[in-house]
């Protein structure tokens, strides 16, 4: 579970903030602008490579997106599965 | 009636949390044509003041130039002032196309096709030529009309971070598969007045087979060496697949603007494009104004040159003065304040010294990145440049931010 927190977190650090930004688990990634909704493309991607799972793009939302934590959440629900 | 006090209630709340949230707009009123001196009325009903306008599109000074002015009149009385038609039924004359080809020869394109704004022709172009079998990758700091346009094109978007080509190729590759690759960018941005690297750029899309669509709405007129463009600046004239740019800037002013690029893409926005399918396009009146604009800056590079020496002497100014400002080869010059309340009350002190500059913040500039953008014209003597400055000292000394770093200005006001 940490592991794949801390994969989720580096990917977002590296993919969309600038050198000098730091998140926490629970930073609001979407409402604090730090994704916008068009790159979260990215980040669909990435999550559905690397644990080899497809999220149905209604899942896909913004809300679901917009921490770490969620974003987990909302993995963990297709790895299980 | 159906705008119950239930309907009316949600609308008052919205307007109370965008007033709440220090984010309200509020226009001012200008009683004097558009120049470098403006008559203004701010806040509704106060007594008129004369400033010196530091903050307008018009970067050549040909807003209210007596010749476009002048051919604005001889069109109105010889095509009239309305169309009352789309383009394809009964809404195109002569000096339609004449201007068409007039921005293919300037612009080094091979077509181009009018909307009634840039905002239109963003809005049109993407789904006019992709499908959900394309993708568009555009900088995260495209202009907001360029984003509604990808939001009404069933392609899928991504993004790289501004003027990163690394980041960029990696998207290339990531998505090599896609039938059409768009790489999307603004020549010059906006908010910050850099310039996309579009030699590199050019050289990305050939090596993985994408197109590119520069919208240089913040550049024609005076960006490279006889004012083209961005792609003049990178030297990649004629490698640019879709130019967008706007006459509402420094091309007059007025309002219209334009898709140029490669024929095809052009002949499939006549076909499909919605805000050129449905809607008048520029009035006569405005297309007679851009012409003698085209003539004026064909016949000399004067004016361009001109707002160069401006920008360099403002961009001197500040920098001397000890301000922090976002570097670039362009007019548009932020001087970087990074807290949002300190921005709204720089530019207020500023107006109260008959200086018109507005501050910027959050969301319309990253969170922690306010300032004020100013905007040079080839309209500006370099006396109006000297008050500007003088004020800018005057009210940077108020606030002791002069000389001080990003670290210490935030340290001082917070983010």
């Amino acid at each position: 579970m940490e592991d794949i927190k801390e994969l989720v977190r580096s990917y977002i650090v590296k993919e969309y903030l600038e050198e000098d930004e730091e998140i926490t688990f629970d930073t609001p990634l979407i409402s604090s602008g730090y994704v916008d909704s068009f790159s979260m493309v990215s980040l669909l991607v990435f999550l559905e490579n690397k644990f080899k799972i497809k999220i149905p793009p209604s899942k896909a939302t913004p809300e679901a997106f917009d921490s770490v934590n969620k974003i987990v959440e909302l993995v963990n629900q297709y790895i299980n599965k | 009636m159906s705008y119950s006090s239930k309907v009316k209630d949600i609308f008052r709340t919205q307007l109370s949390e965008i007033r709440n949230a220090g984010i309200y707009k509020e226009e001012r009123f200008i009683h004097s044509s558009q120049a470098a001196d403006i008559e203004v009325e701010f806040p509704s009903g106060a007594a008129i003041k004369k400033v010196i306008n530091m903050c307008s599109n018009n970067y050549l000074g040909l807003s209210s130039h007596p010749e476009v002015v002048r051919a604005a009149h001889e069109g109105l009385e010889s095509r009239g002032y309305g169309m009352s038609s789309v383009r394809f039924i009964c809404g195109t004359q002569d000096i339609h196309r004449e201007l068409e080809n007039k921005v293919t020869e300037f612009l080094g394109t091979e077509d181009t096709i009018l909307f009634p704004s840039c905002m239109d022709a963003n809005a049109g172009v993407f789904e006019a030529i992709l499908t959900s079998e394309d993708i568009m990758i555009s900088d995260r700091l495209v202009h907001a009309s360029i984003i509604d346009g990808m939001r009404l094109c069933s392609a899928q978007h991504d993004t790289f971070k501004h003027s990163n080509m690394e980041h960029l190729e990696e998207k290339l590759q990531l998505h090599a598969d896609k039938r059409i690759k768009l790489v999307i960018t603004d020549g010059v941005f906006s908010m910050d007045g850099d310039i996309a690297r579009l030699d590199e750029m050019v050289n990305l899309c050939e090596k993985y087979d994408a197109m590119i669509l520069v919208d240089d709405s913040h550049s024609s007129g005076f960006i490279g060496r006889t004012g083209r463009g961005t792609h003049e600046y990178c030297n990649v004239v004629g490698n640019i697949d879709i130019i967008t740019t706007t006459f509402g800037k420094a091309l007059g002013g007025a309002s219209g603007g334009c898709v140029s690029g490669r024929k095809e893409i052009v002949q499939m926005c006549r076909q499909r494009a919605r805000p050129y399918l449905f809607s008048n396009t520029i009035s006569p009146v405005i297309v007679a104004g851009v012409l003698k604009v085209f003539d004026i800056l064909s016949a000399s590079t004067e004016r361009r040159d001109k707002l160069e020496k401006n920008a360099a002497w403002w961009r001197k100014g500040l920098n001397e003065a000890g301000f922090i400002i976002k570097e670039g080869n362009s007019p548009i010059v932020p001087v970087m304040l990074f807290n949002a309340k300190l921005s709204q009350d720089f530019s207020k002190d500023l107006y109260n010294e008959g200086i018109y500059a507005i501050g910027f913040f959050f969301p319309v500039v990253p969170n922690g990145q306010a300032r004020i953008r100013t905007q040079i014209s080839a309209g500006h003597e370099i006396q109006h440049l000297e008050k500007a400055l003088e004020a800018f000292i005057k009210v940077g000394k108020k606030y002791g931010i002069l000389g001080l770093s990003r670290e210490e200005i935030i340290a001082k006001y917070g983010m």
